[in-house]
């Protein structure tokens, strides 16, 4: 029985890093400009077919070594969907900045849309897959049962730390995390003290696409199918999960993914699945009635 | 200037409808295909054109319907009920059409049935199974595939009889055709004395199911039965094999007849030895041979149910001339007292629109990716 119980953890980490990952483009746009972007699901969606795309490129050309297929993959993928990031806020968010606060929404909606329907028809409806990388798993005795974890769901938590613990770096302690803690904090003063924050609220859009690509990459890996209609599901467990962790905070992003993920996978393994959403959902509505900021977020102060 | 304008408009408008009005009195015989063109399922949608375009060529080259050519109109619903309304509405009030093959997922064809009842136009699924497409006294809606009651009973015995399986885990995808099998299925293996030890519903579109999988081994489970749809089937049997569960047999239904499943599942080694209730393969039946012969030629293999939809197509065909009129009401009184010769063989349908006889066996999946139907056991 432990070892089940382990091993529901075990899965419930591996998913809610995942979530965590994307959650962290949300919260962070939000943190900037007061907005959710709903086109954020869709990006990862992008991402994963762009990792399906390369890997068949590298494969094309007769790469076949683990380390280099994964390499060469996450920095096209990185590179591409960052791209993706960026023009999403040229088109959509920037010229509605000084616009309703329901407009940038409203466009963002619409993009998400444009992009399902996009790599509907440049792609195809039908299910795509890739092939498994990385064969094998470990497995660890524990008294009378077992856990197993595939080398695919070690490397997801390795490097979904990995990716959260350099942007935590990023965001302490450059220049750049800097310009976007002052821009966070009030984007006016910021501006009056030389910062140019229509180019961190990009990077800000950058960034976030850069940590969808590195969960599409992942979750690509691990799951091995997608389709056009991946990005939906997904990105509202996410937006969830930063909602939970108080929503414009970059650990609460993290913190709430993973509680989304264990709690998912504790409920379905020791009650029911059948109502695994449900509980979650209750579990969001609780904290959210105690904590109406989430769990690491900052109250919101109404200035007079 | 203006006045040009209006002239040349008005023009425009006259040639307009004197084109109009000279389609409309050679009118064809319109028939929707509806089913997911679109969407995680889209492969049955595919297979549903494929052998509706093929059976309405033939026929067509044969001098049509009543004197008219057979015309078919696409309709998406992406297994998604409130699309298949929207699309239903569609295809009876602009599109006019005098016949539906469709839908797919039981939970689209339902309602959608309720709209072609109310516009009197007969439709016929080649592939919704769960029992209340038929149940509901609806006139004109038929089916070219066997019901979920019957299959559950096959399913079930399969899984008591040959699989000598003591410990069934039975998941469902929470919809109206998986769950409804696997109620079946379970209602079968309880009537067996080997009630399910686990009995649970996945999320349609999740890919993660580890949780699910991790009880399914705390349960000790040597069977797992499906009751679902590829793009979930997929993942599950995957992450059933990822997680050192190699020993227990997967079965499922007629929902993962596409070699999508390989693709969905990550490569043809998950879904060895895979098992799944569908109607005998009429693609072995000798009446089917030319057809089948006619894909192939052209490169395509007609799988799952290609030939079911080209069936349908025939039977609505064998209906309007049998009746000698367009009207649903009509062919469906004519079908309901006549037996047709499909490609699938000589079919016929009793009071309720199920057919007379319906026979589901099972197939297996081997380590290249295909499926085979397993010899009857008796």
């Amino acid at each position: 029985m432990d070892g089940i119980f382990l091993q529901q953890l075990v899965n419930g980490l591996t998913l809610g890093s995942v979530y965590g990952l994307i959650a962290i483009g949300y919260t962070m746009v939000y943190g900037i400009i007061g907005m959710i972007n709903f086109a954020h699901g869709e990006v990862y969606m992008i991402s994963a077919y762009l990792a399906a795309i390369s890997l068949a490129l590298l494969a094309y050309f007769g790469i076949e070594s683990f380390p280099l297929l994964i390499l060469g993959t996450l920095l096209f993928t990185v590179f591409v969907t960052g791209v993706y990031g960026w023009v999403i806020e040229r088109v959509a968010y920037k010229p509605l900045r000084n616009s309703t606060r329901l407009a940038p929404l409203i466009s963002a909606i619409g993009i998400s849309l444009i992009l399902q329907n996009y790599v509907q028809i440049s792609q195809g409806a039908r299910q795509q897959g890739v092939p498994t990388l990385l064969e094998g798993a470990m497995k660890f005795d524990i008294g009378t049962g077992f856990v197993q974890i595939t080398y695919t769901k070690l490397f997801i938590l390795l490097a979904a730390f990995v990716g959260m613990g350099l942007l935590t770096y990023i965001i302490k302690y450059t220049k750049l995390g800097r310009m976007c803690r002052a821009t966070q904090q009030d984007r006016k003063m910021a501006s009056i003290l030389g910062i140019n924050t229509d180019r961190v609220i990009s990077y800000v859009f950058i960034i976030g696409a850069v940590m969808a690509a590195l969960a599409g990459v992942l979750i690509t890996m691990n799951y091995g199918t997608f389709d056009f209609y991946a990005g939906f599901i997904i990105g509202i467990k996410a937006f969830t999960a930063a909602v939970l962790g108080g929503i414009g905070s970059l650990p609460g992003a993290m913190l709430g993914g993973i509680i989304l993920g264990i709690s998912e996978s504790l409920f379905s393994g020791l009650v029911n699945s059948d109502y695994k959403d449900v509980f979650s959902f209750s579990l969001l509505v609780l904290i959210l009635i105690f904590r109406p900021q989430g769990l690491l977020g900052r109250p919101h102060v109404a200035k007079v | 200037m203006s006045q040009t304008f209006y002239r040349k408009g008005f023009l425009a408008l006259a040639v307009a409808t004197a084109l109009g009005a000279s389609s409309f009195v050679q009118a064809d015989l319109k028939i929707g295909v509806a089913g997911p063109m679109t969407g995680a399922n889209a492969a049955f949608g595919e297979q549903y054109m494929k052998g509706a375009q093929a059976a309405a060529d033939e026929i067509n080259a044969k001098g049509g319907v009543n004197g008219e050519k057979i015309v078919l109109v696409a309709g998406d619903d992406a297994c998604e009920p409130k699309q298949a309304v929207a699309v239903a509405n569609r295809l009876a009030d602009q599109d006019k059409v005098a016949a539906v093959v469709g839908h797919f997922c039981s939970s689209s064809t339902i309602p959608a049935s309720e709209v072609y009842d109310e516009a009197g136009i007969i439709a016929i699924t080649p592939g919704s199974t769960n029992p209340q497409v038929t149940e509901r006294g609806l006139s004109a809606m038929f089916r070219m595939c066997g019901r979920d009651d019957q299959q559950g009973i096959v399913a079930g015995d399969y899984i008591v009889d040959v699989l000598k399986g003591k410990k069934v885990a039975v998941l469902h995808d929470k919809d109206t055709y998986g769950q409804g099998l696997a109620d079946a299925t379970k209602a079968q293996l309880t009537k067996r004395g080997v009630a399910p030890v686990l009995y649970e519903g996945l999320t349609r579109g999740e890919k993660d199911f580890s949780a699910v999988v991790t009880k399914i081994r705390s349960v000790g489970a040597d069977v797992v039965y499906f009751g679902g749809l590829h793009p979930e089937a997929g993942p599950l049997v995957r992450q059933l094999r990822e997680q050192g569960l190699t020993d227990v047999k997967f079965m499922s239904d007629d929902g993962i007849v596409t070699d999508e499943l390989v693709t969905t599942a990550g490569g043809a080694k998950y879904v060895d030895g895979v098992l799944m209730t569908f109607g005998a393969d009429p693609r072995m039946l000798p009446d089917s041979k030319a057809v089948v012969d006619a894909f192939r030629a052209k490169g395509t293999e007609p799988e799952g149910y290609t030939l079911y939809s080209y069936a349908s197509i025939q039977a609505l065909a064998a209906a309007f001339t049998g009746a000698k009129s367009n009207k649903g009401a009509d062919a469906a009184a004519w079908l309901k007292a006549n037996p047709v010769q499909t490609v699938m063989g000589k079919k016929e349908w009793d009071k309720k629109g199920d057919l007379k006889v319906s026979d589901y066996v099972v197939y297996q999946w081997d380590k290249d990716g295909k499926y085979h139907q397993l010899e009857k056991q008796k």
